[in-house]
């Protein structure tokens, strides 16, 4: 199976289950989902509802019970911990809750550390614009520790887009800002989607941030039971509202 | 607060095991010297008790001191024979015997005696094989002997004694009582009665002593006041309990020095596992930051949190003793079977046995060291502020400038006690202060390591995981430092020593080429029983005589007694000639041939003893009946050779032990060839294979080769404190890894190898080691100055530096530092991302 142009990751079919017998917790229940090039899909639901795995999952971070997951050409499914790594290197970008910037590195140095990982030259024209972008000019030799949480959480923005990769995924990336900082982040995202066409995932739980997104899907305990395009925070707050009413058929 | 220290215990396991082994290793070796001395001391004492189990009472000249036993005579046998009670009495004749084996060699033992004696047969020795020795040319050899030289009756042996080598059949193998090859690993030989006086005592009619056994009901000790009785005050009467008693307690004084020896450097590797200890705790308080501040938070007092980390560290010592002690046990037995089967001991062991002192000592220096080292980071933890626990901020780094100070101020303290130790030449002062410059040199390398870490590190970090390893070794200063200070330690007493010898090395060196004039050089090795061997002085006369010798002196050396000072005496052979070759020049006096009744002496040693040219002085020889004056005949200006010796004329030589040349000097005829010559001296000693005939290069060589084993002898007890330092690393680097985990993870996420993980890892430990070496270096090259400047009396001169010896240090280190992050990188490389991640 080769994915079809316009898609960055897809999931087929995934199951996701943790532990055995009694104790065997369903975590993904046959998630199928595609996600298209150039946009900012938001995965929303309640807690428990199986998002962070779901993005654990596509990005190679966690492996599947079953099913299939794709990142662009590339079958991460059955990959071994080189070629995931590789594939994570080179393909997906991350952006987490707790920054977490290497504090012996100075802002710049930890926006090129992956091409430094890998070994590849950085693309200056493409590195100015990226740190014009999250406004990071004047703070490139600072180290972590000199810098508010909301310029740590541009760092890494600009970290995972450095090295253009097919996907970035961001989990929870506001959970730790103040709303200020929070909204200078989440604007940037969608910038980089509509300006520099940069595919982005975002796994949240704030109405407020998936209102950013063009597109948000919800989940609910492991399957996928709505999806807004482009909508409102309110749009957005009101669909999870009504998520508790859902009842999910257990296949 | 109990059962929640104990809770944390248990839930890191691996932190237990690390801080404990540093522990462990320490009282390991404590209670190992403690093991091994003990069951060698006991050996010992049943060596000896057999030995004399078949003497109810020895009877002995009475030594006076400075003076030669006389020999007993066949008359006093006699008397013995006739006094009431006794069974028999038998004189013995015993003197050192060093036989030949079959490939030409001396043969040697590791400590054990080489002895001949008076074949008696009424000893507990038995014959095993063929008969006891008829003829002079017949003797009987002990078991050990036939076995180690593989000598079956019927062969010959060849042996040296007072006299050249001379050529014996042996008719018969002796062992003894149940069927022992020997008492301890000694090789013996036993003579027919005239012979063995002859070669042994050198001189007719003569005894060592005489073995009494008494009748039957009559005591040992009524025996020994009735032989004492007849025999009168010029004899030592003792029985055969007080005797081996005597010779156990003389070979167990010696085991007690070395019991000290192993016990120093137990104390060094415990010093070092105190810095391993400190650091331990102090990153495991660091890391409990939030647990320990939390449990404030819910009402605990400081002296609780005090007493958590002590008690933590209280049952990390205890475990660790009783861990050591069981190990120290296992390790001196091995050691003391080593010993007794290695080497040609052939020691019969006693069993092992755990003395008190092994026990009582592993617990004390286990718990106190633990609980010492924890004490300090345990008074910082106490010192967090509740509020702290909530805040996730990482512990800022504190100014290192109080650290600074203090560790300048010790490390001044250290190095005047060391001063004042070098001054009075007083042991514990001198060791005292090196421990205590350690300790301010330690306190100091914080400020050090940032500077020296970022430059060793550069040489490292041309990859992105090396950069980062590099980074992460300069990002906890007093981590990093206190890290490599445990290494320093080790590498730097080594490193001292080692300057030490090679300035030694170099000032003889110097002396050899500079101010002896001679080309070759006639000595005999150092034997065990006592003197180094010698040959006759009509020997010399022949050296003198051969083809191609300008002119040629030798010495025969001996203690002399001048009222209670021993001092140390060479008998000159040509006075003229060694002025010319050592060239003497003169302070006072002429330097010309010394009459029989004057001496000589250096400068220095005449200014000590208040002596000047005319004082009268009076000696008492070895073998002179009566103390004799000598007149100061003239004083040499200071130079290096000679020092501490009266120069005696060659006829006081006839006074000492033994009149045998041991050391001669020679100069070739200019024009003739050193080679030449030293092929016709040598056949000279054909007869006597402990006497060698070196050019001066060879001799300098053979005199410097002890330092070597001197050096093997340090860097191998020293082994174990660098292996603690070592677990150091590892450990700091195994909690650094725990305490990164978020950071590995992320480094993993973004797309990091294993392998570079791994290298990263290893780039941080080959730093801490490499930084570590370079300051045992430093510090090592410090403390060997300060020796060689205090020992500049003694003769060390010129100062020289073990460069090879320094590299190898360096590039042992960085091979340390890899195999250190073997296990922390795989640890590191293995985390799972997920969990690494979400790690808090």
């Amino acid at each position: 199976m080769s994915a079809s142009d316009g898609v960055a990751a897809r999931a087929v079919d995934v199951w996701k289950e943790y532990g055995s017998g009694d104790a065997a917790v369903t975590a993904l229940a046959g998630v199928s989902v595609e996600l298209e090039k150039s946009r900012f899909t938001a995965i929303m639901g309640p807690s428990g509802s199986g998002k962070s795995t779901l993005m654990h999952c596509l990005a190679g971070l966690d492996d599947v019970t079953r099913g299939e997951v794709w990142i662009g050409d590339t079958k991460v499914t059955g990959l071994k911990d080189r070629g995931l790594t590789e594939l994570r290197r080179d393909k997906v970008g991350f952006i987490f809750q707790q920054f977490n910037l290497l504090p012996t590195l100075t802002a710049e140095e930890n926006i090129t550390l992956p091409l430094a990982i890998g070994g590849k030259k950085v693309d200056r024209a493409w590195f100015d614009v990226v740190v014009d972008t999250v406004g990071l000019r004047d703070r490139l030799t600072h180290r972590p520790t000199q810098l508010s949480g909301g310029q740590q959480q541009r760092v890494a923005c600009a970290r995972a887009l450095v090295s253009r990769p097919d996907v970035v995924f961001a989990d929870e990336p506001t959970g730790n800002l103040d709303s200020q900082s929070g909204a200078e982040v989440l604007g940037f995202l969608q910038r980089s989607a509509r300006e520099f066409g940069q595919t982005i995932v975002m796994v949240t739980h704030d109405p407020n941030a998936a209102s950013y997104a063009d597109r948000v899907i919800f989940l609910k305990d492991g399957l996928i039971v709505r999806e807004l395009l482009s909508p409102s925070a309110e749009e957005v707050l009101d669909t999870m509202k009504h998520l508790d009413g859902v009842v999910v058929p257990h296949v | 607060m109990f059962k929640a220290t104990i809770k944390s215990l248990l839930s890191r396991k691996l932190r237990l095991v690390l801080s404990a082994l540093a522990v462990v290793l320490g009282v390991m070796f404590v209670s190992g010297s403690f093991v091994l001395t003990d069951t060698l001391q006991r050996s010992f004492t049943d060596l000896f008790s057999s030995a004399f189990a078949n003497v109810d009472v020895s009877v002995s000249p009475k030594t006076e001191k400075g003076k030669e036993p006389q020999p007993i005579t066949p008359q006093a046998v006699a008397d013995v024979k006739s006094v009431p009670g006794v069974a028999s009495a038998v004189g013995d004749v015993q003197g050192s015997a060093r036989p030949i084996g079959k490939n030409g060699k001396v043969m040697t033992t590791s400590g054990a005696p080489r002895f001949g004696s008076n074949w008696t047969g009424t000893g507990q020795e038995k014959i095993r094989e063929g008969r006891a020795p008829q003829a002079d040319d017949e003797v009987i050899v002990g078991a050990y002997l036939a076995s180690s030289g593989q000598f079956k009756v019927g062969d010959d042996i060849a042996l040296l004694t007072l006299e050249p080598k001379k050529t014996f059949k042996i008719t018969g193998i002796y062992e003894y009582a149940g069927g022992r090859d020997s008492l301890g690993g000694e090789l013996s030989v036993a003579f027919t009665e005239p012979v063995a006086q002859q070669l042994l005592l050198g001189r007719k009619d003569a005894f060592s002593s005489i073995t009494v056994t008494a009748a039957n009901g009559t005591s040992e000790d009524a025996l020994r006041d009735a032989v004492a009785a007849k025999l009168g005050s010029a004899y030592e009467v003792k029985t055969g309990a007080a005797l081996a008693k005597e010779q156990a307690d003389q070979v167990n004084e010696g085991l007690k020095f070395f019991n000290y020896v192993l016990l120093g450097f137990a104390g060094i590797a415990l010093f070092v596992g105190i810095f391993i200890i400190l650091n331990t705790f102090s990153i495991i308080v660091a890391q409990r930051t939030r647990e320990l501040a939390l449990l404030r938070s819910m009402g605990a007092s400081r002296g609780q949190v005090i007493g958590s980390v002590v008690l933590e560290a209280f049952v990390i010592g205890l475990i660790a003793s009783v861990v050591g002690l069981g190990a120290g046990i296992g390790i001196g037995a091995l050691l003391a079977k080593i010993f007794s089967s290695v080497g040609g001991t052939n020691l019969q062991l006693a069993g092992i046995g755990v003395p008190m002192s092994a026990v009582i000592s592993s617990f004390a220096v286990g718990i106190v060291v633990t609980v010492v080292a924890a004490v300090m980071p345990a008074l910082r933890a106490s010192r967090i502020a509740p509020v702290a626990a909530m805040r996730e901020a990482a512990t800022p780094d504190r100014p290192l400038t109080k650290v600074t100070i203090i560790g300048a101020l010790v490390a001044a303290a250290g190095g005047t006690a060391l001063g004042f130790g070098f001054k009075q030449a007083s042991l514990p002062l001198i060791f005292g202060g090196i421990l205590v410059a350690f300790v301010g040199v330690a306190l100091l390398t914080p400020l050090l390591s940032k500077p020296m870490v970022s430059l060793i590190g550069r040489l490292l970090s041309w990859s992105m995981p090396g950069l980062l390893g590099r980074r992460n070794s300069a990002r906890n200063p007093r981590r990093t430092a206190i890290t490599a200070a445990a290494l320093m330690v080790g590498i730097s007493l080594i490193t001292g020593v080692s300057v030490v010898l090679t300035s030694a090395t170099k000032s003889i060196e110097k002396l050899a080429a500079g101010q002896i004039q001679t080309d070759l050089i006639i000595s005999g090795e150092g034997q065990m029983e006592g003197m180094p061997a010698t040959f006759k002085p009509e020997v010399l006369k022949k050296v003198e005589q051969t083809d191609g010798v300008s002119s040629a002196f030798g010495w025969s050396s001996d203690g002399v007694l001048q009222g209670e000072d021993q001092l140390f005496a060479v008998a000159v052979s040509d006075v003229p000639a060694m002025k010319q070759m050592f060239g003497l020049k003169p302070h006072s006096g002429e330097i010309a041939p010394l009459r029989d009744d004057q001496l000589a002496l250096s400068e220095a040693q005449a200014a000590e003893k208040g002596w000047s040219l005319g004082t009268k002085v009076t000696l008492q020889l070895a073998r002179a009946s009566e103390p004799k004056t000598f007149t100061v005949g003239f004083i040499w200006a200071k130079t290096q050779v000679l020092q501490g010796a009266l120069v005696l004329p060659a006829s006081a030589g006839k006074d000492f032990r033994s009149d045998g040349i041991g050391q001669a000097f020679l100069q070739v005829k200019p024009g003739a060839s050193v080679a030449d010559v030293q092929k016709r001296v040598e056949p000279l000693f054909a007869d006597n294979p402990e006497i060698s005939v070196q050019d001066r290069s060879a001799f300098v060589k053979q005199t410097t080769s002890q330092f070597d084993t001197v050096l093997l002898m340090i860097q191998i007890l020293l082994a174990l404190a660098i292996l603690i330092a070592v677990l150091g690393v590892i450990n700091t680097l195994a909690l650094s890894v725990i305490e990164r985990t978020r950071e590995l993870g992320l480094l993993r996420a973004i797309g990091m190898r294993r392998a570079q993980v791994m290298r990263m890892i290893t780039v941080e430990s080959v730093v801490i080691s490499v930084f570590g070496a370079v300051l045992g270096l430093a510090v090592g090259v410090a403390l060997g100055l300060a020796t060689v400047q205090a020992l500049k009396d003694q003769g060390i001169t010129e100062i020289g530096f073990p460069w090879m010896t320094m590299v190898q240090y360096l590039v042992v280190a960085a091979v340390v530092g890899v195999i250190a992050a073997i296990l922390p990188a795989i640890r590191a490389a293995r985390l799972n991302v997920l969990d690494a991640i979400a790690y808090e």
